[in-house]
């Protein structure tokens, strides 16, 4: 029982993981390559709330100094992660763009097919 | 020049970076081209000031906007990176000559000043991940210097160059996000992003967290690995560098896998070697198993491969290998052979890749059956890849030489003989893919339609000439390359717990 406890008290972490495996499971499974690459970003997406939650603290306020308040929430995560999430847009983008390329070289953007097409794999 | 002094740090990243956005306007390949010599030549002058102060006057420390560390992003210098810096400044700023007729030939005109303008920024990110003390500063340069890789590569002239690049977008992308779920363990653990700083908060909270600690350094070592092409997780590579202009390929594999390897280094040795007792975790025997795996598998395949350039990725796999062997090995010789190695590798890959590059150039094909007798038309195109090939077999009065002199020594140390009997096996392998290329070249008759074939141009043989020169000239005097690395490595050393 004591194990389940712990899942349910820690269960942001059972959700960023499930989410980070269903991500990479999608990019190795999948040949399709658009697939591919929202799998990617599933998995990316996992990496930010693997961040974002720990920074909140139950009862925290925004950091902004006050006689009022005592506790704050962490706010660095949050400014990383928007820097990931730039990144997370860029890798799309330009995965996206390649993925129109190459199905204007080949006609076709799964993976076998491209791999059979072209004589040597 | 005294207002500039203080600030070279930041320029080193701060030029290329808004090179490349300047370069991003220009419309024509040789201005573009213009520029980024003129900005990559400036690079190494920064460099060696910056290694200079450092060997004379101990590490910078740059605070970068003025915020304090551990706040703010600092950035540090130390022997170690201002030997990377210089290494990937200098071999950049030497080829560059050589970009602009390979370039002109492979890519197409309008996208000539776009390929200049990810060059750059390739070169931003790399200098910036080998200067930054930062660790999610660290991912962001990681993540610059990978887009504009993926670029380079799909600008080859093949279409299997854009498949090549799909396939190392997914896995470069799998690498920088393992990269930064284990730089967010640490965050939770330590609070700190600044490498020392998390070193040492590491080291006290070891006991109660060891769990999280290993399972950081697990994900961040997969994910650095991943980058640096360590065996079994180099499958992108050899299309990557095949199927990528010469000129870009050259690049890559002189500096890319260079930068991803010192930050395996920063991380084994800095930050968990100052917190706890490596040799206690089993990370340094699995490094040295999948080295051996990559000298021996890598080379192995190289030996069969007829495509002169991924034969030679092939061979880079494997000389990887060494490298990561001397971090595995883990005492003053081996870590020297290893940082040693990374040095004499780049140059010796960046001139059998050029030379490679130079025959594309001429004849417009790198497969090794239509290359007979070619060492009668280009023939000191062929002598440098000659000279070059033999460093990678590691003869003697070669760099190659020294690095493996070094890493027997290392392995001797701790009395294991078999290891030095691997690293000359292996080295039989690549004379046997070295071998048989000089064998198809030059024992051959050259056949009518290389008839026209020739040396290339000037501003691309005096680049590749310089390697295969410097090749012989770090195989003697060893003051620079073996002197710093040892610095370096005594060092990291030192710093272990």
């Amino acid at each position: 029982m004591s194990t389940l406890k712990t899942l349910i008290e820690h269960y942001n972490y059972v959700v960023t993981i499930f989410l980070m495996m269903a991500g990479l499971y999608i990019v190795v499974a999948r040949g399709n390559m658009v697939k591919k690459l929202i799998g990617l970003s599933v998995f990316q997406t996992s990496v930010f709330l693997l961040y974002i939650e720990p920074g909140k603290i139950l009862g925290g306020t925004p950091p902004i100094l006050d006689p009022a308040f005592s506790v704050y929430s962490n706010p660095l995560p949050h400014v990383l992660i928007l820097t990931a999430i730039v990144v997370g847009v860029a890798t799309l983008a330009l995965g996206l763009a390649l993925v129109v390329r190459i199905n204007e070289a080949y006609g076709t953007v799964e993976e076998d097919e491209i791999f059979d097409g072209d004589g040597k794999a | 020049m005294r207002a500039v002094w203080p600030h070279l740090p930041a320029l080193q990243v701060v030029i290329p970076l808004l090179g490349a956005a300047v370069v991003a306007f220009m419309r024509r390949g040789a201005h573009a081209f213009a520029l980024a010599l003129t900005l990559t030549w400036a690079m190494p002058v920064i460099a060696i000031a910056l290694l200079w102060q450092t060997l004379t006057g101990g590490p910078i420390s740059y605070h970068l906007g003025g915020w304090e560390p551990p706040w703010g992003i600092e950035y540090r210098i130390d022997a170690l990176n201002g030997f990377v810096l210089v290494l990937v400044s200098a071999v950049s700023a030497v080829m560059m000559p050589y970009a602009h007729r390979s370039i002109a030939r492979e890519v197409e005109e309008r996208k000539q000043a776009w390929f200049y303008c990810m060059y750059l920024l390739c070169l931003c990110g790399l200098l910036g991940i080998t200067i930054t003390g930062d660790a999610f500063n660290a991912f962001v340069f990681l993540e610059i210097s990978s887009l504009s890789t993926y670029v380079l590569i799909a600008l080859g002239h093949d279409r299997r160059a854009l498949l090549a690049a799909f396939q190392y977008l997914i896995m470069g992308t799998i690498g920088a996000t393992f990269y930064v779920i284990g730089v967010g363990l640490l965050y939770l653990m330590t609070g700190s992003l600044n490498l020392a700083d998390m070193a040492a908060r590491l080291g006290p909270m070891w006991d109660e967290n060891a769990r999280t600690a290993i399972a950081a350094l697990a994900f961040i070592t997969v994910g650095v690995s991943l980058k640096l092409a360590l065996f079994p997780l180099h499958v992108w590579l050899p299309n990557a560098y095949a199927y990528a202009p010469s000129w870009a390929t050259a690049f890559l594999s002189a500096t890319a896998t260079k930068v991803a390897v010192y930050l395996l280094v920063r991380y084994v040795f800095s930050v968990f070697g100052a917190a706890l007792d490596i040799g206690a975790l089993p990370i340094t025997e699995i490094i040295i198993a999948l080295s051996l795996a990559a000298m021996f598998i890598a080379s192995f395949i190289a030996v069969f491969e007829t495509h002169l350039k991924r034969m030679l990725a092939y061979s880079s796999v494997g000389q990887i290998g060494y490298i990561t062997l001397g971090i595995g090995l883990a005492n003053q010789s081996g870590l020297t052979g290893g940082l040693v190695h990374l040095v004499n590798h780049a140059v010796m890959k960046a001139a059998l890749f050029l030379a490679a590059g130079a025959v594309f150039y001429r004849i417009g094909t790198v497969r090794l059956e239509q290359l007979a007798g070619l060492g009668r038309r280009m023939p000191l195109t062929v002598a440098a890849f000659a000279v070059a090939g033999f460093g990678l077999v590691g003869a003697p009065g070669t760099a190659g030489f020294i690095s493996k002199w070094y890493l027997a020594v290392g392995a001797l140390e701790p009395g294991w003989w078999w290891l030095v009997f691997l690293i000359v096996g292996s080295s039989l392998l690549a004379l046997v893919y070295v071998g048989r290329v000089l064998e198809v070249t030059c024992l051959r008759e050259p056949g009518p339609e290389l008839a026209k074939a020739s040396d290339p141009p000037l501003a691309m043989l005096a680049p590749l000439l310089l390697f295969a020169a410097a090749t012989v000239y770090f195989g003697f005097d060893t003051e620079w390359t073996a002197g710093i690395a040892g610095t370096a490595a005594k060092a990291l050393l030192a710093g272990l717990r």
